[in-house]
């Protein structure tokens, strides 16, 4: 793969300007039930339904950590290479929201339970590491409904008390790009984790992003603001092209850039002010007395250590060396556990190069045009294999094979019986093929005389001949093989 | 049979299991005291027809084995009791009934008691006069002038007046040793974590304790033993063994080493008060026990940082009253901040209002760090005392309070000399240690004066022991007369 420049900065008429990202990613810890509460996580089901009293916050409730949730954030704090807090305090951030029944939401502030990390992306222009500054525990809040009723704002709290990582990258990002790299990155390691399911379109996965520009070379960073809450990358990207352009805008007018919190406005494409620094919350954080803090034992963290899955990252480097994949195939097949299953189940059993193209082909465009998941792929990775190694070992042609593909999708059969009952075996006897060769040639002695007067772009004419007589079975190589052979004599 | 209600709740058990008197009879007898009482302002709610159907239900199918056998038990309107109204005193909980039990006194019914009702107290346990409550202030039957102390004060007022057995409190920086105090009864904060928070409307979370209110020292380890227990509801909660308090309750006390803290003479304090300490140190001398000097250094630190701490916590655990869910929401209010606004300014007493600003302000940017985090630190440190003592001594004595009981409404347009009555007892919260309130004497207008003795963490079996010596030698008796009825 050729290397490129990183090549992004905004262009003013008083010169090139750099955009810094930073991203605060809110991920929804996979787990049964919510962090303080036994009440279910479950998505979709019927408004206030998953509320217990606690999460509804009645007096003389109490929270109890949810173990499993400590797992799922230390699980999480270890796929991305970050030091684990034996120590961590979980505090109350206070605010008054109809949808924050205990008028404080518990979250972790000054000893959060993961520190400092990193995060691996490959860009075009090399690899580059992206720093996580700490990820901590919270709470969900609940969702106000504001478009149900003219004169009322409904509440539903279904999604009040459930786990969230709030993972904080440093301000290492430059571009959208990057910002989608790393996001993926994120998700692709949680899913491997089984941390968290990345969905964004369920909001399992959604992001507070920084945005400042400077001018290119300056050591120092401009004044940020921070857009809230987007829920998808190609908003975040949307937000950040205008967020700099409106930031290099304010500068080159010799206007000052206001601390701010902004919000994304998925209509009109734009941010908008939602509230400056002045008007910010002061959220009077304390430790939250009903809970003591949370210690973690080393044993603990060094038995999650050793049961975690092999990550994208180690993947990677395995499928370059084990299958001689190059970093481009290797990277799109490790990037979700599930495609690296179905290749590894493949690859075991017919020609691995092979089968990343095919994958990485016809294989996903067909998932993508029905929207499907591999793992609800119609095709099986063993059926798949078969249909690999079919081509690979001249059974069928390329283009048969596609043929083959088509049917396997529709029937779900596997390609053997498909190219059996079709007859779709490539012709590869020699002797065959002389055969229809021959009779082609004796049919157009025309064309053979112009041929060989130096006409050779015949030849071409002389194979489609041959793939039409053999309904396209003919072992293109030997065809040609033959073909010039017979038409030198 | 005579009064049976004047009798201690230790006696009633033998009555009821020598089948002398019914659950009936006995539910009964309290049902008619409460309705005669009720210039006292000790109820809240009464679940008098729900209690006389618990009484049947036992009398037809007794269990003498339990605690607590057909016992009828108000308790302080801060636990919150399955389908009966819950309102910790507060107009914003004027309509709440929840729908489940606090642990506390689900133990307590677990033992064969019922409720009998719910007592009047301080708003959100804010208040030492329980002067604060929405539902009125309450009368202490020592005295138609008198406060009954603060918060727990429906329940002291109950208990000195024959209204309940025995009853339970809460006490966040006194709230049940300073009512037992004015009432010449006996009360007991346990250690912190003893008892569950759950389910018992949150005052400062990390100070807030259930505790027994008695006549005598043998009553209050009944009560304790019924009540506390390890809850993983409660992630404070202590996990470990139940121990049988009542059954080893022993009154010899020779060789013990009590801790006399020189700090707990203040300025301004009532001769009597002086003499009445001096007077149980005597007796504890008497019976074996050997009398330390100790220093507490960092006591004179102890309110200032209460003040600090609690409110924070409180201004924090009661921005749940919001009108949102549950409890008194305004009708005014165009929109979301207004109801806010209105509620809370029409939903909340002055107390407790002033108590949230005061949280607010100490929990603020820019002040955090010189009031609540200086306030932590100067807790690790009036703990440290303890800790330090307790490594020579066994337990330590002081007053239970600076004076007996003030006058109704005395106080109640000054909120220091107000917060200064909780002098001798907040120490001990902040330190998450036992302390006991026992009566020991009257004052010269005969208002009864309570000593404490604190004890170290778990320590409770000790300190009652040594009430419980206290208690056969002192002599006192709580003569109250029935003024209200």
């Amino acid at each position: 793969m050729s290397k490129e420049k990183f090549d992004y900065f905004i262009k003013g008429e008083k010169g090139k300007y750099e955009v810094v990202i930073g991203l605060e990613v809110h991920a929804q810890v996979l787990s049964k039930s919510k962090l303080f509460s036994g009440s279910s996580t479950k998505f979709g089901a019927d408004p206030n339904k998953q509320v217990s009293l606690i999460d509804s916050a009645f007096p003389g409730m109490l929270p109890v950590i949810n173990e499993e949730c400590v797992k799922q954030a230390v699980r999480t704090g270890l796929g991305l290479n970050a030091k684990i807090n034996n120590f961590s305090v979980f505090d109350r951030k206070n605010y008054f929201y109809a949808d924050l029944p205990q008028g404080y939401q518990i979250s972790q502030y000054k000893n959060p339970i993961v520190g400092e990390g990193k995060v691996l992306l490959d860009m075009p222009y090399g690899s580059k590491i992206i720093g996580i500054e700490r990820l901590h525990l919270e709470q969900d809040a609940g969702k106000s409904i504001h478009d149900m009723d003219p004169s009322n704002t409904y509440v539903d709290l279904n999604r009040s008390g459930i786990a969230l990582m709030e993972i904080v990258s440093k301000p290492d990002l430059r571009s959208p790009d990057e910002v989608n790299a790393y996001i993926k990155k994120l998700r692709s390691i949680m899913r491997y984790l089984g941390t968290c399911d990345g969905n964004m379109q369920e909001g399992s996965l959604r992001a507070d992003v920084n945005v400042s520009v400077r001018k290119e070379g300056d050591k120092n960073f401009g004044t940020r603001c921070e857009i809230k809450n987007v829920n998808s990358i190609k908003f975040m990207q949307m937000a950040i092209e205008y967020e700099a352009a409106r930031q290099v805008e304010l500068i080159e007018n010799g206007k000052e850039i206001v601390q701010e919190t902004r919000l994304f406005d998925t209509k009109k494409n734009e941010t908008r002010s939602m509230r400056s620094k002045e008007d910010a919350h002061d959220y009077r954080y304390f430790p939250d007395p009903d809970l003591l803090p949370l210690k973690l034992e080393q044993q603990l963290i060094d038995d999650l250590k050793k049961s975690l899955p092999e990550l994208p990252d180690k993947k990677k480097e395995r499928f370059i060396k084990e299958y001689g994949l190059n970093v481009y195939e290797a990277n799109v097949l490790v990037s979700e556990k599930d495609i690296s299953d179905y290749y590894e189940e493949v690859a075991k059993l017919s020609d691995k190069k092979l089968a990343a193209t095919w994958m990485m082909g016809d294989l996903f465009a067909m998932l993508n045009d029905r929207g499907l998941d591999i793992s609800k792929s119609p095709i099986s990775a063993k059926h798949f294999a078969e249909l690999v190694q079919s081509i690979k070992s001249g059974e069928i042609s390329g283009r048969i094979a596609k043929e083959v593909f088509e049917i396997m999708v529709e029937s779900g059969d596997n390609p053997k019986k498909i190219i059996e009952s079709k007859g779709m075996k490539q012709q590869s006897d020699p002797k065959e093929l002389e055969k229809i060769i021959n009779e082609i040639l004796s049919k157009n002695k025309d064309k053979v005389d112009q041929y060989k007067a130096g006409k050779e772009k015949l030849f071409g004419f002389f194979v489609g001949q041959v793939m039409k007589l053999s309904g396209g079975k003919a072992n293109p190589q030997l065809t040609n093989e033959i073909l010039k052979k017979l038409l030198k004599g | 049979m005579a009064d049976i209600t004047n009798q201690s709740l230790n006696e009633i058990i033998e009555n009821v299991k020598m089948k002398k008197v019914s659950s009936t009879e006995l539910t009964k007898a309290y049902i008619k005291n409460i309705e005669s009482a009720k210039k006292l302002n000790a109820f809240v709610t009464t679940t008098f027809d729900q209690a006389l159907d618990k009484a049947k239900q036992f009398d037809n199918k007794p269990n003498f084995d339990q605690l607590l056998p057909g016992i009828p038990l108000a308790v302080k309107d801060l636990f919150c009791t399955e389908n009966t109204k819950t309102t910790a005193g507060s107009n914003i909980l004027n309509n709440f009934i929840p729908s489940y039990e606090s642990t506390v006194t689900k133990n307590l019914w677990d033992n064969g008691s019922f409720l009998l009702g719910k007592l009047n107290c301080d708003e959100f346990a804010m208040g030492s006069s329980n002067e604060t409550s929405h539902y009125g202030n309450v009368i202490n039957p020592v005295g138609d002038q008198l406060v009954p102390g603060g918060s727990s004060g429906g329940s002291s007022s109950a208990l000195a007046a024959d209204l309940t057995p025995a009853t339970i409190g809460t006490d966040t920086g006194g709230s049940i040793r300073q009512p037992a105090s004015f009432t010449g009864t006996v009360g007991l904060k346990p250690t912190y974590g003893l008892c569950s928070r759950w389910g018992i409307v949150a005052f400062a979370s990390s100070l807030d304790q259930a505790g027994p209110m008695t006549k005598t020292i043998k009553d209050c380890a009944i009560m304790l033993e019924s009540m506390s227990g390890f809850d993983e509801k409660d992630s404070t909660s202590i996990n470990k063994k139940k121990e049988q308090y009542s059954k080893n309750l022993k009154g010899n006390i020779k060789g013990l080493k009590i801790g006399i803290p020189k700090e707990y003479r203040v300025d301004n304090m009532p001769k009597e008060v002086d003499e009445l300490w001096e007077k149980g140190k005597k007796i504890l001398k008497d019976l074996g026990a050997q009398l330390i000097d100790i220093s507490l250094p960092h006591t004179k630190y102890a309110l200032p940082t209460y003040y600090i701490v609690a409110p924070a916590e409180a201004s924090s655990n009661l921005a749940r009253y919001d009108g949102v869910r549950y409890g008194y929401r305004s009708k005014q209010g165009k929109d979301l901040i207004e109801m806010y606004e209105k509620t809370r300014s029409e939903g909340f007493g002055d107390e407790v209002k002033r108590r949230i600003l005061i949280g607010t302000y100490v929990l603020s940017s820019g002040y955090y760090d010189a009031y609540y985090l200086k306030a932590q630190k100067v807790r690790q440190l009036i703990k440290k005392d303890f800790d330090d003592s307790f490594k020579i001594i066994d337990a330590i004595l002081t007053p239970s309070t600076p004076s007996s009981a003030f006058k109704i409404g005395e106080k109640t347009n000054d909120p220091v000399s107000m917060y200064l009555n909780d002098i001798f007892t907040v120490p001990v919260n902040l330190a998450g240690l036992p302390a006991l309130s026992m009566p020991a004497g009257v004052d010269k207008q005969g208002h009864p004066l309570g000593l404490q003795l604190i004890g170290k963490a778990l320590d409770e079996q000790k300190i009652l022991n040594i009430g419980y010596a206290f208690e056969k030698n002192c002599g006192f008796k709580n003569e109250i007369k029935k003024w209200w009825s």
